[in-house]
């Protein structure tokens, strides 16, 4: 069994793995992160979207051992219980989710979409970069809506950070 | 899935003799097709060689007349490129429409043009453009390299290496996406160069990307959208399933095919 090494929210992990484990069941069973969800498991869905090098990956797509020296973030190492993440913060305030269940998926594609399109977002530009995102309860409105004040509070508090430093 | 050896070549020459060492080795590039189809079990490789580790495969070249992109070039470097956003934007912005953005960040040239899957962007882009296919061993133009339903011209064992393609003309990819799915439903590309013009269109037919070339000549000769008119695409030969018949695939892609002259002639866009 490989001994696969990576960097999950920060943290180094290692572990032995069988070499066919997927990047979303090592950190759902290994790890016991199970905020990464798995919906579809066809690549369609993105409940398992999770950074890999600071980028938007389906987690369900790519094989753990494909992730060796990586740098892996997900929904748990955004934000802490006492200090949400702004995008995490503007899902709750927008209420952004019925069940839930695509949620963190959601959330790690909306920081994405911001990395990429800066923290200014029109709707059209996010209903297309959500294409990969499936949410079965809510008719995306207001998951459309947070990630735009969620991307405009991260803006904002990047200001802070900088102003602050 | 069936278990394999995995390897993570640092060198092309190491990549080659892996492959083929192995008894049925498979190349592994962005996985976007081969992770899922060795989770149906659809596939079952002895060996997985992951070109990840094989730097020079990810290069954006720009010489005088031809940009080369390297086969492990993920579809997003293609999109934000300013290189090929200068050499050949339509190339970028049909980068830019393949799947969603998390496909993008892993999915690769070489990996798409090496699957063939009929509906997918980047072979219209090739044939149009009169693009080079590099392997570990040939130049093989896109006229021969894609020979129908996934199916390339590609040895076992043989490594694309990167593309060619000529800089000079001018181009326009219109793609009608599939709602679901996001592949083609039907796509075309027109490119226009010196007196020539190349019509490719992907995502209809049901043997892959071909060239329409009773447009192509419709259009050396005026190059209008009334030049396509009254031209027709063999219905039968399109793709027919629960997304659309073949006849409504054919008319889709006279429709594409006229935007992307629409779009060539700065009409609309
Ligand atoms: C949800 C989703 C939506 C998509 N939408 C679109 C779309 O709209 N349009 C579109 O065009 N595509 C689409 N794709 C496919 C995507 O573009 C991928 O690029 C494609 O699946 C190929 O994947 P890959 O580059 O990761 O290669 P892999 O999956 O790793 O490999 C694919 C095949 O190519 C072989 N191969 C890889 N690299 C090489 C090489 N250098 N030399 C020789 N052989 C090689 C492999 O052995 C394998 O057989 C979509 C995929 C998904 C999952
Ligand atoms: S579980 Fe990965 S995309 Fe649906
Ligand atoms: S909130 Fe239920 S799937 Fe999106």
């Amino acid at each position: 069994m490989p001994l696969l090494s990576m960097t999950v929210n920060g943290a180094a992990v290692t572990a032995e793995i069988d070499i066919r484990m997927l990047l979303v069941d090592f950190l759902r069973e290994e790890l016991r992160l199970t905020g990464t969800h798995v919906g579809c498991d066809t690549s369609q869905c993105g409940a398992c979207t999770v950074h890999m090098d600071g980028e938007a990956v389906k987690a369900c797509a790519v094989l753990a051992v494909q992730a060796e020296g990586a740098r892996i973030l997900t929904i748990e190492g955004v934000g802490t219980l006492a200090q949400l993440h702004p995008m995490q913060e503007a899902f709750r305030e927008h209420h952004g989710l019925q069940c839930g269940f695509c949620t963190p998926g959601m959330i790690m594609a909306g920081i994405d979409i911001s990395r990429r399109h800066g923290t200014e977002l029109e709707v059209a530009t996010v209903r297309s970069e959500l294409e990969g995102n499936i949410c079965r309860c809510t008719g995306y409105h207001n998951i459309v809506t947070a990630i735009i004040s969620g991307a405009r509070a991260m803006g904002d508090a990047s200001a802070t950070s900088h102003a602050a430093e | 899935m069936f278990s394999f050896n995995y390897h993570r070549p640092e060198s092309l020459e190491a990549a080659l003799a892996l492959a083929s060492a192995g008894e049925d080795a498979r190349l592994l590039a962005g996985g976007q097709t081969l992770i899922p189809t060795l989770k149906q079990r659809l596939a079952s490789p002895s060996d997985l060689i992951d070109l990840a580790g094989v730097p020079a495969l990810r290069d954006i070249v720009r010489e005088a007349d031809v940009l080369r992109i390297g086969a492990m070039v993920r579809h997003a470097d293609v999109a934000a490129s300013k290189v090929v956003r200068e050499a050949i934007p339509a190339l970028a912005e049909l980068a830019g429409l393949i799947g969603d953005p998390a496909v993008r960040h892993r999915g690769t040239l070489g990996g798409s043009i090496a699957n063939n899957d009929p509906s997918a962007d980047y072979p219209a882009a090739l044939l149009a453009l009169d693009a080079t296919v590099e392997t570990d061993r040939r130049h093989i133009a896109a006229e021969d390299f894609f020979l129908g339903l996934f199916e390339t011209a590609l040895e076992p064992g043989e490594i694309v290496t990167a593309v060619a393609f000529p800089v000079g003309a001018r181009g326009a990819y219109e793609k009608f996406p599939n709602p679901a799915s996001r592949y083609a439903m039907a796509g075309v590309f027109v490119a226009r160069g010196e007196g020539r013009v190349r019509v490719a269109v992907t995502g209809a037919a049901q043997g892959g990307v071909f060239r329409w070339s009773e447009a192509e000549a419709a259009l050396e000769t005026d190059f209008t959208v009334e030049a396509l008119v009254g031209l027709a695409l063999p219905a039968h030969d399109m793709i027919a399933d629960i997304h659309g018949t073949g006849a409504y695939r054919a008319h889709l892609a006279a429709v594409m095919a006229r935007r992307a002259v629409e779009r060539l002639l700065g009409e609309v866009g």
